[in-house]
């Protein structure tokens, strides 16, 4: 494996233009990224997710799995990016797809927070409405 | 549709006639309705009720007990007020916008807030409402700084509040003294640019003020001497006066550029009108 790694390294740097990830690498790449993809899909199948946040991830589980079929396609952002070793570039694909998936629940959670105080209010009300009504009506009901 | 509107003009006017009806029960007492926002204040409540009781009617006293877990809405029903209890705690602001949403509702005009912790002394409302009452001022606010009065300040406190007027006068363009204060009355104009949107539901505070005064209210302070609170603890304290400074400076600092909420729009209810009419025919 560390070998193998190596070499990717090697080959990412040296031999950029007819670059390939080893066979080894490449189906545990394609493998993890198969069930990920399989797993959002299985999740949102079962209504345990909601498609609404479901799509960074899927779009994240089949970015990773173009990228496993394509290596060229990772060499070409390594230089868009201006990173020396493919590997970060991963790295920072990987951070940056958290920092937006945290920043999606952050708009979420505000969102949520709006309704939850705007329907407490109601609650508040309604009730006190509610109250005061019925013991209109009891008073009105008695002789 | 035609169907519609005449049915909704027949609600508006049924509103009116009632609101007649109220205004005519209530002709040299215009309809105050006295907001105080309370949580686990059971020990200060009913002193404070009791004094209350002495220049506005409890009856016209809306006490919303924010989530206590003590007897706060209780000694509030005893005593006679209107009571609307958060089911739990949403903070200071929140407990007050459910107070401007009920005045709203209900058809109170005017507004006039002091807190259950017993530093705004009861005895000076009818100085704070009488601008409001008389068209001149559409927030008045009880400032303990004005006229070099010290009271009910402890030193820390007069630090941080200076820096929150001087940002308050910059950008009013009017003297500010107390920004803090929590001793206001309220026009319907500025109940109703408070309920729209934006209000701070955690701690309202110089923003407030000047988001009133750019919707074009007019701000009036008016000397207060307030006191030290009776019992309890106070809400401003610990960590929290760090997230209270930042949510400030963000505030002040977005203002111009803020918009309101992308959710304001939702209705909750639609039937909340229709519901607020027929009671106000009851009374």
């Amino acid at each position: 494996m560390m070998l193998a790694i190596a070499h990717a390294l090697f080959t990412a740097q040296g031999a950029a233009e007819d670059a390939a990830l080893p066979p080894r690498q490449r189906l545990v790449a394609i493998l993890l990224a198969t069930a990920m993809l399989v797993t959002i899909l299985e999740l949102v199948r079962r209504r345990r997710l909601r498609e609404e946040y479901s799509v960074v991830w899927v779009v994240t589980a089949v970015l990773l799995l173009i990228l496993a079929f394509n290596y060229r396609i990772l060499v070409w952002l390594t230089a868009a990016i201006g990173a020396a070793v493919p590997n970060s570039t991963l790295f920072f694909g990987g951070i940056l797809f958290l920092m937006l998936l945290c920043l999606q629940f952050s708009v979420r959670l505000s969102r949520l927070t709006y309704r939850m105080r705007k329907l407490t209010r109601q609650v508040a009300l309604m009730q006190e409405e509610l109250q005061d009504f019925r013991s209109r009506h009891d008073d009105a009901a008695k002789p | 549709m035609p169907a519609k509107n005449e049915a909704r003009s027949k609600v508006a006017m049924r509103g009116s006639v009632a609101q007649q009806r109220l205004q005519a029960r209530h002709r040299d007492a215009p309809r105050v309705l006295a907001i105080i926002p309370a949580m686990n204040e059971a020990e200060n409540l009913a002193s404070l009720l009791a004094e209350l009781s002495r220049v506005h009617p409890l009856g016209n006293t809306l006490v919303v007990d924010d989530g206590s877990s003590d007897a706060t809405g209780d000694i509030a029903k005893d005593h006679g007020c209107l009571v609307v209890r958060h089911p739990f705690n949403l903070g200071y602001g929140a407990a007050l916008l459910t107070g401007y949403h009920y005045a709203l509702r209900h058809g109170y005009p005017h507004i006039v807030q002091l807190d259950a912790d017993g530093q705004h002394p009861p005895e000076l409302l009818p100085t704070l409402l009488e601008p409001v009452l008389a068209g001149t001022a559409d927030v008045v606010v009880g400032s303990r700084y004005l006229d070099n009065g010290r009271s009910g300040s402890t030193t820390l406190r007069r630090l941080g509040a200076r820096p929150l007027a001087w940002l308050a006068t910059l950008w009013t363009g009017q003297r500010i003294t107390d920004p803090t204060s929590g001793f206001q009355a309220l026009s319907p104009a500025a109940v109703a640019t408070l309920c729209s949107d934006g209000f701070p539901e955690d701690y309202p505070d110089v923003d407030v003020l000047i988001t009133l005064h750019r919707a074009g209210l007019t701000l009036v302070e008016l000397p207060v001497k307030m006191r030290d609170r009776v019992a309890g603890t106070s809400m401003h304290g610990g960590m929290r006066a760090f997230y209270y400074f930042y949510r400030l400076l963000v505030t002040l600092l977005l203002l111009p550029w803020r918009r309101s909420s992308p959710w304001r729009g939702e209705r909750v209810s639609t039937k909340s009108h229709a519901a607020s009419d027929k009671r106000e025919d009851d009374a």
